[in-house]
C-alpha cells in the first residue's frame, strides 16, 4: 500500500470506524431478524462474547503461540534462503539465464500439491507446516530479490569493478541498497503467504495451532466458536500486514519511495 | 534461438535426468523411481479420471475465478471512484483480506455442508476476490487526474469514460491482482477438494496418498504442477495481448 493510500485512509478514520460498525450491525441484525438462521450465522455480540471467553482459555493461547511461532520460523528460513540464493543467482548472468525457466516452472506449483507428500513423511507434526510455509514463501522472496539484483545500475556496477571492490563489498554497498526495496516487498508478500500456508496446514493436516482449533470447532458444531476463531485469525492477518508495512517503512526510511522531504 | 532454447531447457533436463538416475535404484517407499512414476502416469490418468476429476476441477476453478474477476473489478471500480465509499470500506476490506482464504471453508461448510460444486465455487471466488478488488481500487485511484478531466471536457459519456479511461488506465494493476488471484484460486481448488470427500483432482491425489499408491500420488502432484504452469502461461498470453499498448508505452518512455 502506498503512502497515498495511507493518507487517504487517515483522512476519514471516523468513516472507517462507521463502516466497521455497519458490518457488525448487519451481522447482528441478520440472525436477530430471522433473515439468516442463527445456527449458520450467530449474532455479532455472541461472537464477541465467545471471543472474550476464548481469550481467557490457556488452550487458545497455546494454539495462537504455535501458529505464530510456526509462521515466524518458516518466514525467517524462507527469507534467509531466498536472499542468499537470489543474490548468488542474480549476480551471475549465466546462472540467471540457466535457472530462469526452472524457477518459472517450480514457482507456480501450488504448494498445497505437496500436502500429500508432507503428510506421508511428517504426518501432522509442525514439520509438515514448516515445509509448506518455507516452500511457498521462498519463491515470493527469491523472485523479488532477482528483480532487485537485476535493477542495479550498470554504471554503478562498472564503477565498483573499476575501483576493484571485492565481491563482498560490491554485494554490501552496491547490490544490497538497490535490491533492498524489492527484498522488503518480498518480505511483505512472503509474510502473508506464510500465514496462509501455516493456517492451511493446521486446518487440513491437523498440525497444532489456530487452524486446527477452527477445524475442530466446526466439526463439533461449535458455530459461535468457529466464527470467533476466524475473527481471531483475521485479526492476526491484519497484525501481520500492518507490522510488515511498518517494517517496510522503517527499513526504507532512506529510500525515495518513503521519504517525504524530496 | 537454439542457444536460448538450450539455456532455457538445459537445467530442467539436467534436473530431470538427475532425478531419473538418482531414484533409479530407489527402494524408498516415499521416493519411487521416476521411471515408475512415468510408467504410472498413463495408467492413472485415463479418460475416466480426466473426465470426472480433472475437468470438473478446472471448471470449478474457472467459474470461481471469473465470478471473482467480474465482482472484483465492478466493486473495485466503484470503491476506487468514490472517496466516501472508500473511506467507509477500507478497514472492513483490510480485515476481510487478512483472513486466510482456506479458513472460509469451515465457515461455508456451516451453511451448506461441503459436498456440492457450488460451495467449492464460492470458496474459490471469495478467495480470488480480494487481490483483484484491492488492486482495482488502487489502479482506479492512481489514474491520472488530467486524463479524467480531459475525458470530462471532451464530454465523453459515462460508459465511454469508464471503458476507455478508467478500466483501461487501471488495467495493469488489475492484471497484477488477477495474477495473484490465479495462484490463490489453484490453491483453493485443491484445498476445497481435500475437505469434502468427493471427486476432483485434489481429492484424487489424497485418495492415492491414503491408499499408499505412492507413484500414482506423485503423478497427481506432477499433474497439479503442470496445471499451475499451464494456467500461468495462459495468463501471460492473455495479459500479453490485452496489455500490448501498455508495454509499448513503457518502451517509448524508456527510449526518450
Amino acid at each position: 500500500m502506498t503512502s497515498v493510500a495511507l493518507r487517504g485512509r487517515l483522512a476519514h478514520p471516523a468513516l472507517g470506524v462507521f463502516g466497521l460498525a455497519l458490518l457488525v450491525t448487519v451481522v447482528e441484525a441478520l440472525p436477530r431478524l430471522g433473515l439468516v438462521d442463527s445456527r449458520f450465522l450467530p449474532p455479532a455480540t455472541d461472537m464477541i462474547r465467545e471471543l472474550g471467553d476464548q481469550l481467557l482459555l490457556p488452550e487458545f493461547w497455546v494454539a495462537a503461540g504455535q501458529t505464530v511461532s510456526g509462521w515466524a520460523v518458516g518466514l525467517a528460513i524462507a527469507m534467509a534462503a531466498g536472499i542468499v540464493v537470489g543474490v548468488v543467482i542474480g549476480g551471475v548472468p549465466f546462472l540467471r539465464a540457466v535457472t530462469a525457466s526452472t524457477i518459472e516452472f517450480l514457482r507456480p506449483i501450488p504448494s498445497v500439491a505437496l500436502i500429500p507428500l508432507v503428510v506421508l513423511i511428517h504426518g501432522s507434526r509442525p514439520e509438515s507446516a514448516l515445509v509448506l510455509v518455507v516452500y511457498a514463501a521462498f519463491w515470493q522472496v527469491l523472485v523479488q530479490v532477482l528483480y532487485g539484483v537485476a535493477d542495479v545500475d550498470p554504471v554503478v556496477r562498472d564503477t565498483a569493478r573499476s575501483y576493484r571492490f571485492s565481491r563482498w563489498t560490491t554485494v554490501r554497498t552496491v547490490v544490497w541498497p538497490t535490491a533492498m526495496p524489492y527484498v522488503v516487498t518480498g518480505f511483505r508478500l512472503a509474510a502473508s503467504v506464510a500465514l496462509i500456508l501455516e493456517i492451511t496446514a493446521e486446518l487440513i493436516i491437523g498440525v497444532p495451532g489456530l487452524g486446527r482449533s477452527i477445524g475442530v470447532a466446526q466439526s463439533s458444531g461449535a458455530v459461535t466458536q468457529t466464527y470467533a476463531l476466524v475473527v481471531v485469525v483475521g485479526l492476526l492477518g491484519v497484525a501481520v500486514n500492518a507490522s510488515a508495512r511498518f517494517v517496510e517503512r522503517r527499513a526504507l526510511r532512506w529510500h525515495t519511495s518513503v521519504r517525504r522531504d524530496l | 534461438m537454439t542457444r536460448r532454447a538450450l539455456v532455457g531447457l538445459g537445467l530442467p533436463v539436467v534436473l530431470i535426468a538427475l532425478w531419473w538416475f538418482l531414484s533409479a535404484g530407489s527402494t524408498s517407499f516415499f521416493w519411487p523411481p521416476l521411471s515408475a512414476i512415468v510408467a504410472a502416469f498413463p495408467r492413472t490418468w485415463t479418460a475416466d479420471p480426466i473426465l470426472h476429476d480433472v475437468l470438473p476441477s478446472i471448471a470449478r476453478l474457472t467459474a470461481g475465478y471469473l465470478i471473482a474477476l467480474a465482482v472484483g473489478v465492478a466493486a473495485g471500480t466503484a470503491i476506487g471512484s468514490y472517496r466516501t465509499l472508500r473511506a467507509l470500506c477500507e478497514p472492513v476490506l483490510e480485515f476481510l483480506r487478512a483472513i486466510p482464504p482456506p479458513v472460509l471453508i469451515p465457515v461455508i461448510a456451516l451453511f451448506a455442508g461441503y459436498t456440492g460444486a457450488t460451495t467449492k465455487i464460492v470458496t474459490i471466488a471469495l478467495g480470488c476476490l480480494w487481490p483483484i478488488l484491492l488492486n482495482t481500487v488502487e489502479g482506479v485511484r492512481s489514474l491520472d487526474e488530467v486524463l479524467r478531466d480531459t475525458a470530462r471536457s471532451y464530454r465523453l459519456g459515462r460508459l465511454t469514460t469508464l471503458r476507455q479511461v478508467v478500466l483501461r488506465g487501471s488495467s495493469p494493476r488489475i492484471a497484477a491482482g488477477a495474477r495473484q488471484a490465479l495462484s490463490i484460486g489453484v490453491i483453493l481448488m485443491v484445498i476445497s477438494e481435500l475437505f469434502g470427500a468427493d471427486r476432483g483432482l485434489g481429492a484424487a491425489v489424497v485418495q492415492f496418498q491414503r491408499g499408499f499408491a505412492i507413484p500414482q500420488m506423485w503423478t497427481g502432484i506432477i499433474l497439479l504442477g503442470l496445471l499451475g504452469v499451464a494456467l500461468s502461461g495462459l495468463f501471460r498470453l492473455v495479459e500479453h495481448r490485452t496489455l500490448a499498448w501498455y508495454r509499448g508505452l513503457r518502451q517509448a518512455e524508456r527510449e526518450v
